[in-house]
Parts: structure tokens; C-alpha cells; sequence
């Protein structure tokens, strides 16, 4: 008799009553214009749930029994009726966990987070100085996030998560990033780099070397309290797994629920490929979930493809769907930063590269600057 | 480190012959294969692998002793085993002693 949840994998393939990992991004309208935005953000989606139809949905979330919620965006702190929504979320017993770029996360504000502990805060940084963090982020974007911590700080709020999306500028900082959370009694969370949203045109610019991932790897192996979300199973490969699930959760335990009712298998994947239905068109977030046609398919078992000769199979699972979709790759091959080089090989063998375009692009027309 | 010294404090061992009870700040939800849980305050997600560990620990809080329940929900037979997984529940902090 055990509880270890690692044997419990193939039940997932097998889709859970509710997702373990929801993500409710709250709008499309950020004050931000990351190079990296994997929801490409930047202007509201006049289509966007009213109040009415955010408290519905929570009630429903509520009516599931999910746990808790990752709210993000865009900036959700945009949202006039951000805290009636996280309010409503905790008094309906869902914790809500979000994610900020911290502008709009003043003193009083903060004060009103720490007042509430099944809230918890994740500031978003990407570099351990301001020059790194605001090449990716936008002038005066590392500033407001150290604001915003010291004002969490200062509200007494405990431990919040400061939250790095990895790049090849960053990597080389990790020490002085881990540093910096110690400083601020936070934890870390480092997260991976996809080609999604904007990060199609960062990628090639930003995503990590192969002697990086090495050096990740055998890093986040020595720091196993550092956080991931499961991030960068890809990794496992070189030897020992790391921390978590280990599997690709899309549409069996992750799923997105996006500012205007879309719901997609995960929040690295807006595209009509993988979107599931409307919870407007559909009237219930719980029908698209346990039935559509999307998620029903998503929980097949996969075929490992040209994945199927590799010994590393079992650990690694061909890597992150959406890496895949978005390098142009096919979805049961190797991820395009395979540890082995496989993912890099197939994408130069391609004459052409054929990368799907976005439908939902949110973004400002302003032209954005990539640092390479 | 903080971790490592709760994991090692006596009051964190299963004991049988004492009253449990799921704990206040955990959420179970039923699932095909069982059930999982949630731990609001160490935020850790739990799984329970079958019904009848998910129905005692349900049944903890009505009786005097997580024996006694062990023996009401799923029998003397299978005791050593229920033992073990709610010991590994005391850990995660999903039951607590009453
Ligand atoms: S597509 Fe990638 S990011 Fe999304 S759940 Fe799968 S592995 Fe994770
Ligand atoms: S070949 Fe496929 S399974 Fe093997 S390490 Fe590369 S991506 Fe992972």
C-alpha cells in the first residue's frame, strides 16, 4: 500500500474530475509588452468575462472542488474587480495562487494580500539586474518588481514566490537569483522558456544553450526546495528525474481558461489547435473539461514517435507539447531542446520551417526589441 | 532544513491507539482511482490510491482510535497496510491527532 504519486501517471492519462493545475488568466490588457509573453498580451479583448460571469465560473470551480486557481494575464491586477474576484475565490474555499508583474502592487494593496492567507503571490523576474530582467521585460520593469516586493515585505505578507521564466541571459545568474529570494524570505520558482505567444520570435534569441540546460539541470538537482510546476521534465533525461509528475499534464491535469471563456489543454498553447470550446458557448467549464473532444483525445496514450528508440523515454516523455507545435515539429518527436540533440537535428533537416501562427495575438503594435 | 526538523519532531508519528482526524485545512475530492487532497496550509497535493483509504480517513474522526476505525472500515486483515499508508498521511499533515 503506498501513496507515492508516481505510479499514479497512467491515471492521469485517463483525465481527472477536475485539473489539478487550472489557470484562469483574467485579461488580455497589460501595462507590460514582454518579449517573451506567452499569451502575446497587451491590449483587453473587449470579449472579456463581465464580473457576473468571472463570480459564475468561480462558483462552478467551486462546485468542482479545484483546489485552487492560477490567475494570471495579461496583468490580472488591471482588472478593477481583481480583488472582488480573488475575494470571491477564497470565500467559495479556492485558493488562488497569481502571478504579477508587480506594477500596480502598492503598499495598500499589498497590506490587502497578507490579510489573506489562501492567497499567494508570484512577482515575476527575469533577471538579477536590471539590465538582464529589462531587456526581456521593458525599461523600468526590474524596479517595479522590487518595489512591489519590498511592499510585500513591508505588509508583512510572508512567503511570496518570485518567478523566473529561464533564458539564456539569465541562466549564468541563477546563484545571484536564488540570493535574491533569500534576501526577500521568497521562494524561487523558475519556470521554462517556451515558444509561445511572443516567444516564437524571442526563442531562437532567448531559449537556453545546451551546455545551459546541463548546467540547469545539475543545479535545480542540488536545490530540490526551488520550485519548477513540474517545468522541466525534459531534463529528467540526463539521469536522475527531477522533483514532480514528469509528464506532459496538458488537458489531463493542466488547463487554461482564457479572458474571454476559451479554454485550451494549457496556457502555453493558444491555439485553435488546442482549444476545447467556450464556457460561454458550452455553459459550463465542467462539460468542456470531462467531455470535449479535445481533452478526450488529449488523453489517449500518446505514440512516442521518433521519441520510441530513445532509452530515455520513460523520463523525459518526448518533452513539452507546445515546445513542439510551436518549433514546427511533429507532436510525437522529440522536444526541439531534447538534452540529446534530436529536437535541434530534426529542426535543421527541415528545409523549410513551417511554424503555426497565432490566431489570439493581443499584443500592442509597437515593435519590440529582442536582444540576442 | 525546516522541513527535515518538522519530519523529526515525535509528535509528527502515526500512533494507532490514539484519536485522529482528517485535518481542518485539507480538501478531499473523489477521484477514480480514489481521492486527492489538499493541504491549503503546506499546499501539498496528496494521493489517496483506493476508496476504502479514503473512507477511512472519512471515518477517523468517529472513532476513538485510528485502530479501531482501521478494523470498522476495511479489517484485521489489512490492518498492517493501512497503518503504514495513514502513516505516510501523518507526514503531509492530511490527518492530524485530535
Ligand atoms: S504542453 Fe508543455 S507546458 Fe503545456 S502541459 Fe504539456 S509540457 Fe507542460
Ligand atoms: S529523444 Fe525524445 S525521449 Fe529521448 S531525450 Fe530526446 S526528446 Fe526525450
Amino acid at each position: 500500500m503506498s501513496v507515492k504519486p508516481m505510479a499514479l501517471t497512467d491515471r492521469f492519462k485517463q483525465g481527472l474530475g477536475a485539473p489539478i493545475c487550472l489557470t484562469w488568466e483574467l485579461t488580455y490588457a497589460c501595462n507590460l509588452a514582454c518579449v517573451h509573453c506567452l499569451s502575446s498580451s497587451g491590449v483587453r479583448d473587449p470579449r472579456e468575462l463581465s464580473t457576473g460571469e468571472a463570480m459564475a465560473l468561480i462558483d462552478e470551480m467551486a462546485a468542482m472542488q479545484i483546489f485552487y486557481v492560477n490567475i494570471g494575464g495579461g496583468e490580472p491586477m488591471i482588472r478593477s474587480d481583481f480583488f472582488d474576484i480573488i475575494d470571491h475565490c477564497v470565500a467559495s474555499g479556492v485558493g488562488v495562487k497569481f502571478s504579477t508583474n508587480g506594477t500596480r502592487l502598492t503598499l495598500d494593496k499589498a497590506k490587502r494580500l497578507a490579510a489573506n492567507p489562501m492567497v499567494d503571490v508570484q512577482i515575476s523576474l527575469d533577471g538579477a539586474d536590471a539590465a538582464t530582467n529589462d531587456a526581456v521585460r521593458g525599461e523600468g520593469s526590474w524596479a517595479a518588481s522590487i518595489a512591489a516586493m519590498d511592499n510585500l515585505v513591508e505588509a508583512g505578507f510572508g512567503e511570496f514566490k518570485i518567478s523566473v521564466v529561464m533564458t539564456r541571459h539569465n541562466i549564468p545568474q541563477i546563484d545571484q537569483l536564488h540570493s535574491l529570494a533569500e534576501h526577500y524570505g521568497a521562494q524561487l520558482r523558475l519556470t521554462r522558456f517556451r515558444p509561445s505567444g511572443r516567444g516564437a520570435d524571442s526563442w531562437e534569441a532567448l531559449h537556453p544553450t545546451q551546455a545551459q540546460q546541463r548546467e540547469l539541470y545539475a543545479w535545480l538537482l542540488e536545490h530540490p526546495m526551488v520550485l519548477t510546476g513540474d517545468s522541466f521534465f525534459h531534463l529528467s533525461a540526463l539521469g536522475n528525474s527531477l522533483e514532480g509528475l514528469n509528464l506532459c499534464g496538458a488537458g489531463r491535469v493542466v488547463c487554461l481558461i482564457d479572458p474571454i471563456g476559451d479554454v485550451y489543454a494549457c496556457p502555453f498553447v493558444i491555439h485553435d489547435e488546442f482549444l476545447a470550446g467556450n464556457i460561454r458557448d458550452e455553459g459550463s467549464f465542467k462539460t468542456i473539461w470531462q467531455s470535449s473532444e479535445l481533452f478526450t483525445s488529449l488523453r489517449e496514450p500518446t505514440s512516442a514517435g521518433a521519441c520510441a528508440s530513445c532509452g530515455s523515454y520513460d523520463a523525459c516523455q518526448g518533452g513539452c507539447m507546445a515546445a513542439k507545435f510551436f518549433t514546427g515539429l511533429p507532436l510525437d518527436g522529440p522536444d526541439p531542446e531534447c538534452v540529446f540533440g534530436h529536437g535541434e537535428r530534426e529542426l535543421a533537416s527541415q528545409v523549410v520551417t513551417i511554424r503555426p501562427a497565432a490566431r489570439s495575438d493581443h499584443s500592442k503594435r509597437t515593435p519590440l526589441a529582442v536582444r540576442s | 532544513m525546516w522541513r527535515l526538523l518538522i519530519t523529526a519532531e515525535p509528535l509528527n508519528t502515526f500512533t494507532p491507539h490514539q484519536p485522529w482526524a482528517l485535518s481542518t485545512k485539507v480538501a478531499l475530492r473523489d477521484e477514480s482511482f480514489g481521492a486527492l487532497a489538499y493541504h491549503y496550509g503546506n499546499r501539498r497535493l496528496v494521493f489517496l490510491k483506493s476508496r476504502d483509504l479514503v473512507d477511512l480517513v472519512r471515518d477517523l474522526e468517529h472513532h476513538d482510535t485510528a485502530a479501531e476505525a482501521i478494523v470498522a472500515t476495511v479489517g484485521l486483515e489489512r490492518f498492517d497496510a493501512y497503518v503504514q499508508a495513514l502513516d505516510s498521511l501523518v507526514e503531509s499533515e492530511v490527518i492530524y491527532e485530535r
